[in-house]
């Protein structure tokens, strides 16, 4: 460090003489070596970027891209990089993000969520390049990634259009024998845990997170632990997306760790789980069966269902994490 | 420097006090109040200048502390039993108000070891209700009076309102100080209506509520505390919860000086309670953190601390429960008082 400032010295003394303007006048050295700055990942918690409440950390190995690639995002260690190890508080915390969330959420209108979604896939369009460059040093082969990322994109306009449609598909006038006609109207049900699966990272999260906050409901999600670096990219485009603080949570860390007091927390009222791993995700369903939430755990899909347009997004991913209210009204009294 | 007062056939006398900010009301450094009674003692209201720095260090150092498992649920307990529900709200009626001392008798149905709670705090007009409704229990109830929350009313209506409360059935009453009278400087008409509802209060304990939102620093949140202390409050209480901001730790810990300054003087104990701003179970912790370490275990009782609050109690409940089962509570599952 004292080096370099004995250097920048003696090189401003040669270019110039000394005098107080000297700063001002002194020519831009464009040879000058530089220190990049680089990113902490953080967790997306209540609309902002926080560590861990632990403190802790997890290291998530990547690759560096090849030579001839073009480099958005310089981190001086792509290698490894630091990730939050979240805990059982950041999980209360960001469940608490949620449930404040909420209220504000399912009182804007169906076409303003829509709006957001948009403007998300807008920003996501932007940060294309650097998210395709993140999934490439996690591991996934170039073609693969641009393929995986404009997909995400894709289906966050694809429930931005059905943002405010659902409704009406899902919406019915029921028929009944006596002097009443009924309404079944979907409703949010509250504060949705969600854990997406290892792969497609990006993929798998945009799928399993949108679905659920399209339908008016907040979300804690879980970022696969293989490369959560691209989970807390896809969380940058969130935050500079309009979408309200809280209304989703990403957290990044161990399942094992994370799920139980997710699973357990009373304010968390369905999961959406996508594991592997057959003991935790009977765990997850025994621990919700407390407070009777709706708990859907799955085996992940290979990564073809995901991009697949048929299987990876629609409306009953949507419907799976609304209540239907039905009112009853007298007619012809 | 200690402060006296001399309270004679509920008349209050207090001569020579000085003014540490004698700039301030352009009145030179004595000014009086009443006339001095032969005989009589003099009063100084010195109180030391209050390091806002150093207090808001010490009230946020004393808020790091760390407080789990049983010492956790002992605490939170506590603070149950030192609470005094509390709905002020011109829309209160009998309903709300029976159900709020329903929950003050058992704050969380299925388990008797929690609560009750130290009384309810209503209007006056709503204080024959609750004590109905808690009739035979040891919760108390206290009525806010004095033209609440403003104070800006004549003194013979103030002390009307005291009264009927009083006659209504309040244990306790809960006034305002008259906050302009104070930002004026003219602490002789504050002190004089504090002691003259003290009066009026007769058996009911006097909590006197300083509004240090509305006070402006620290100084005279500590001049006030002194005041009321001296005046005959048997509680000083930060605020009204109508202004924000309301209670914090530093405001809580200057109070709490005065209270432990006049208790070293003169062997008296005066209560403390903070008011509105205490929304968390964590927060209360640290409340109690304060008054250990600044009064100590004697003041650790509802006789002598309370927490005025309406939020408070379902977030304490809810941190209780998590203690006993283990999962994190949904604020659904507890009713709304």
């Amino acid at each position: 460090m004292a080096e370099k400032k004995v250097r920048t010295e003696t090189a401003t003394a040669d270019a110039l003489p000394r005098s107080a303007e000297t700063a001002l006048l002194k020519p831009w050295d464009t040879q000058k070596p530089r220190v990049s700055v680089a990113k902490a990942y953080k967790m997306f918690v209540n609309g902002a970027f926080v560590r861990s409440e632990s403190g802790r950390y997890f290291q998530v190995k990547g690759q560096k891209e090849k030579d001839d690639a073009v480099v958005v995002d310089v981190d001086p260690d792509p290698e490894t990089v630091n990730i939050p190890r979240g805990s059982r508080k950041d999980v209360r915390d960001a469940v608490l993000a949620a449930k404040n969330a909420l209220g504000g959420w399912q009182k804007r209108t169906a076409f303003n969520r829509s709006q957001i979604l948009y403007r998300l896939a807008e920003v996501m369009e932007s940060r294309k390049a650097e998210l395709v460059q993140s999934l490439v040093r996690s591991g996934v082969p170039d073609v693969a990634a641009v393929r995986e990322v404009e997909a995400s994109i894709d289906r966050a306009v694809f429930y931005a259009g059905f943002a405010d449609k659902y409704f009406s598909l899902l919406a019915s006038q029921n028929p009944v024998a006596g002097p009443h006609f009924t309404f079944s109207i979907p409703e949010p049900m509250g504060v949705i845990g969600v854990v997406a699966p290892e792969r497609p990272s990006l993929l798998g999260l945009v799928s399993t997170v949108l679905p659920v906050v399209t339908g008016g409901n907040t979300c804690v999600a879980l970022a696969s632990t293989t490369d959560p670096r691209t989970a807390i990219l896809w969380s940058e485009c969130i935050a500079t997306s309009d979408m309200p603080g809280g209304v989703v949570n990403v957290l990044t860390g161990f399942p094992k760790e994370l799920c139980p007091p997710l699973a357990k927390h009373r304010e968390v009222i369905g999961i959406d789980a996508w594991l592997v791993d057959a003991d935790l995700r009977k765990a997850i369903e025994t621990d919700g069966a407390d407070n009777v939430k709706r708990v859907k755990t799955h085996v992940p899909m290979d990564i073809e269902a995901w991009l697949d347009e048929r299987k990876g997004q629609g409306l009953g991913w949507i419907e799976r994490f609304l209540e239907t209210k039905t009112v009853w009204h007298p007619v012809g009294v | 420097m200690p402060s006296l007062a001399i309270v004679e056939r509920g008349r209050v006398s207090l001569a020579y006090v000085t003014h540490e900010n004698q700039s301030a009301n352009g009145n030179g450094a004595i000014f009086r109040a009443g006339t001095p009674q032969r005989g009589g003692r003099i009063t100084l209201f010195e109180p030391p200048p209050v390091d806002a720095v150093a207090v808001e260090e010490r009230a946020a150092a004393l808020g790091k502390r760390s407080i789990k498992k049983s010492a956790k649920v002992a605490g939170l307990k506590l603070a149950v039993a030192m609470m005094d529900l509390t709905t002020l709200e011109g829309k209160d009626t009998p309903g709300k108000v029976r159900q709020m001392c329903q929950k003050a008798l058992r704050p969380l149905e299925g388990d008797d070891t929690i609560g009750p709670c130290a009384a309810v705090c209503v209007y006056p007009n709503l204080v024959p209700v609750a004590k109905a409704a808690l009739a035979g229990s040891s919760v108390k109830v206290a009525s806010v009076a004095t033209a609440f929350p403003s104070g800006q009313s004549p003194l013979s209506v103030k002390l009307e309102d005291t009264r009927r409360a009083v006659e209504l059935g309040a244990d306790e009453i809960d006034m305002v100080i008259d906050r302009g009278a104070m930002l004026a400087g003219d602490y002789a008409k504050v002190f004089d209506e504090i002691a003259a509802t003290k009066e009026a209060c007769g058996q009911a304990h006097l909590k006197v509520i300083l509004e240090t939102g509305e006070l402006g620093s620290y100084d005279v949140v500590r001049k006030a505390s002194e005041l009321a202390i001296a005046a005959g409050a048997d509680f000083i209480k930060t605020s009204t919860g109508k202004i924000q901001p309301a209670a914090t730790p530093a405001v809580t810990l200057v109070m709490l000086e005065a209270i432990r300054d006049h208790y070293y003087a003169t062997g008296r104990r005066i209560g403390m309670k903070p008011a509105g701003g205490v929304r968390t179970a964590k927060q209360c912790l640290q409340y109690l953190v304060l008054v250990k370490e600044t009064l100590g275990d004697a003041w650790l009782t509802p006789d002598l601390f309370r927490f005025g609050a309406s939020a408070l109690l379902n977030d304490v409940l809810m941190q209780l429960e998590k203690e006993r089962t283990g999962s994190y509570q949904a604020s659904d599952d507890f009713s709304k008082d």
